[in-house]
């Protein structure tokens, strides 16, 4: 009964191709959005900020830009990992070599470097699908990662091979408190989030979609396959890029390149699966819930549950969850998280009545 | 409306093509004139399929030219010819199936937008302003169709006669001056025929436009097709009106068998 579209009438095409088109999904929406600004960063304290909170975000803007050229456009990537890392690479090098750079310039940038990159790993999906461009994808995962190891140019000469973020701080402001670098994330990520639907609801989004499902009839209708996929791969890359710039700045500090091979990749690309393929609001999900089912694990492993597990079994935990969950939605619900809300919105627009 | 047929607007000139050793199509020569309906008819493997998909640029012939409103040519991509106003629909439904109804209309009009990713990404000014006209004239391509109770929901869950009607939209969100339809009553029940029919005659002569349709319901082929193209084994067998063609001894020894 409470969530019911009747009687919310749309007398012209634009109040029907808003994002959220019934009422109820706004206001809940304009909630979410209010306290993400305004009680998150009172209210939570210094270890969910950093530790939770700001990952979630940098996270979901990774898998976000995973899922425009996966879940929208089709083409299957494992390098998110190298692209998130050539995009904090990049980031720490325009700000350590251009002097007075302004920070937003570098990470915008970073993202663009990573584009670039991201473009040329793209080349070959002109030729091959799939599995296959899957492996041309992870030549990239591990051609950048060495690289970055390789030549010590890019992390400036240290010793480690490990790059320390430089101060954050624009206009004069200094973002150095776990709070201000997670409202600088927030903004960030909301902004790219809110483009990235722009672009899937209009022009450019249908054409990723329709080179996806068909694209023989997606060249028949006049869409240049080359351009549409190298399209998908830039933008995508983008998104990874500053999300790696993100993920150096905003809430690491210090990474090496070590830190972004197949192992991330792998952690983005779950992201999306169970958070929902073709859906800015699967990555949300699934990054939220990848990152806050182990801190909910632990959290349950201190209770009186957790003391009926013996020790050994409670180490391991977490990846059998993982895996069981992994294999339970690509067989059941292989569209994620988002279709098991979509579903549950469904049953509540009739709720109370079965029909 | 009186319909009016023009001059030709599409000339084939002796098309031959071949797959390594496999001919499809041996030297074939006719031509489509404007506003008119022409069907193209023969057994299973004449070399219909082929024949659109050489017209529409999917095939490059070895052999022969195409005139198409007065420039010729030899190879042309698929989404050339889609640029010069050639929009089809095929044999097995082709439609974006993880998309929405309207998605898939929208997507057919992608040559006429001109904004890009940049403009999209913002959706502001002329990329809104852009995005509402478009969607008024798919309105009216829906409202035309008679699917507008079906708009918001995904391809993929609607019955098939409902998929073909889609695909015919689509086809025509482009607004082309030629149509290719590929078996578009292909495995409809009766009712469902008919109303293709009557969509296929209201868009040719309502729209004006131009179609070359591929057809093996006989019946439906000589109700509404001005000149028939018979084919057979990649030959040409037969050209001409429908009733010409129905009393050509030839075209009913190779298409309709013996003993007819």
């Amino acid at each position: 009964m409470i969530y019911r579209e009747a009687g919310q009438f749309k007398a012209s095409y634009e109040a029907d191709q808003q994002i959220f088109p019934i009422k109820q999904d706004r206001i809940v929406m304009a909630a979410l959005v209010a306290a993400a600004f305004l009680v998150a960063p009172w209210a939570a304290s210094e270890y969910w900020l950093q530790a939770v909170l700001t990952p979630v975000l940098v996270f979901a803007l990774a898998a976000l830009g995973l899922n425009l050229l996966t879940g929208y456009a089709g083409q299957l990537s494992l390098g998110t990992g190298a692209f998130m890392a050539v995009g904090a690479y990049a980031t720490y090098n325009f700000l350590l070599r251009l002097d007075g750079l302004p920070f937003l310039v570098g990470l915008v940038l970073g993202g663009l470097s990573a584009a670039a990159v991201g473009v040329v790993f793209g080349l070959p999906s002109l030729r091959i699908k799939g599995f296959y461009l899957a492996m041309a994808t992870l030549a990239a995962q591990f051609f950048i990662v060495w690289a970055l190891t390789k030549f010590p140019w890019f992390s400036n000469y240290s010793s480690s091979g490990i790059i320390t973020a430089q101060r954050i701080e624009i206009l004069g402001f200094a973002f150095d408190t776990p709070a201000r670098k997670y409202l600088l994330t927030l903004v960030i990520v909301s902004l790219l989030a809110l483009a990235a639907k722009n672009l899937a609801r209009t022009n450019t989004g249908r054409s990723w979609m329709a080179v996806r499902d068909m694209d023989v009839a997606a060249e028949v209708i006049g869409i240049p396959l080359m351009k549409t996929k190298l399209l998908a791969f830039a933008v995508s890359s983008f998104y990874c890029g500053i999300a790696g710039g993100l993920y150096a700045y905003t809430y690491l500090g210090t990474v090496e390149a070590d830190g972004f091979g197949l192992d991330l990749s792998f952690k983005i690309l779950f992201m999306i699966i169970i958070g929902g393929m073709g859906s800015v609001l699967g990555a949300f999900l699934g990054a939220a819930f990848i990152l806050l089912l182990p801190v909910g694990l632990n959290v349950l492993m201190h209770t009186s549950v957790g003391a009926l597990v013996p020790a050994t079994l409670a180490s391991n935990l977490e990846l059998i969850v993982f895996g069981v969950l992994i294999i339970f939605f690509l067989i059941v619900e292989p569209h994620g998280l988002t279709r098991l809300w979509q579903i549950g919105k469904e049953k509540l627009r009739l709720w109370p009545f079965p029909h | 409306m009186a319909r009016v047929i023009g001059d030709v607007i599409l000339d084939l000139q002796n098309i031959s093509l071949s797959f390594g050793g496999v001919k499809a199509l041996t030297n074939i020569s006719f031509d489509v004139r404007e506003g008119e309906i022409r069907a193209i008819i023969g057994p299973n493997g004449a070399g219909k399929s082929s024949m659109l998909n050489v017209i529409n640029g999917v095939y490059h012939p070895q052999q022969g030219r195409i005139v198409f409103r007065g420039q010729e040519r030899r190879r042309m991509n698929p989404h050339e010819a889609a640029a010069q106003g050639i929009a089809r629909t095929f044999q097995n439904i082709a439609l974006f199936k993880g998309m929405t109804v309207l998605d898939n209309i929208m997507t057919g009009r992608n040559l006429m937008m001109r904004r890009n990713f940049l403009w999209n990404a913002l959706y502001w000014g002329p990329s809104r302003r852009e995005e509402i006209a478009h969607r008024k004239r798919v309105e009216e391509i829906i409202d035309f169709l008679e699917i507008q109770n079906i708009r918001k929901t995904p391809v993929g869950r609607l019955p098939y006669g409902l998929q073909k009607r889609v695909e015919l939209a689509r086809a025509l969100a482009a607004e082309p001056s030629l149509l290719l339809l590929d078996e578009p009553m292909a495995g409809m029940n009766v009712e469902e025929k008919q109303d293709m029919c009557r969509f296929i005659l209201d868009v040719n002569e309502q729209l004006g436009t131009t179609i070359v349709l591929i057809e093996h319901d006989m019946g439906v082929v000589m109700d509404i097709s001005d000149r028939v193209v018979v084919l057979d084994y990649g030959r040409k067998i037969g050209d001409g009106p429908p009733d010409e063609v129905r009393n050509d001894p030839v075209v009913i020894e190779a298409y309709l068998g013996a003993g007819h």
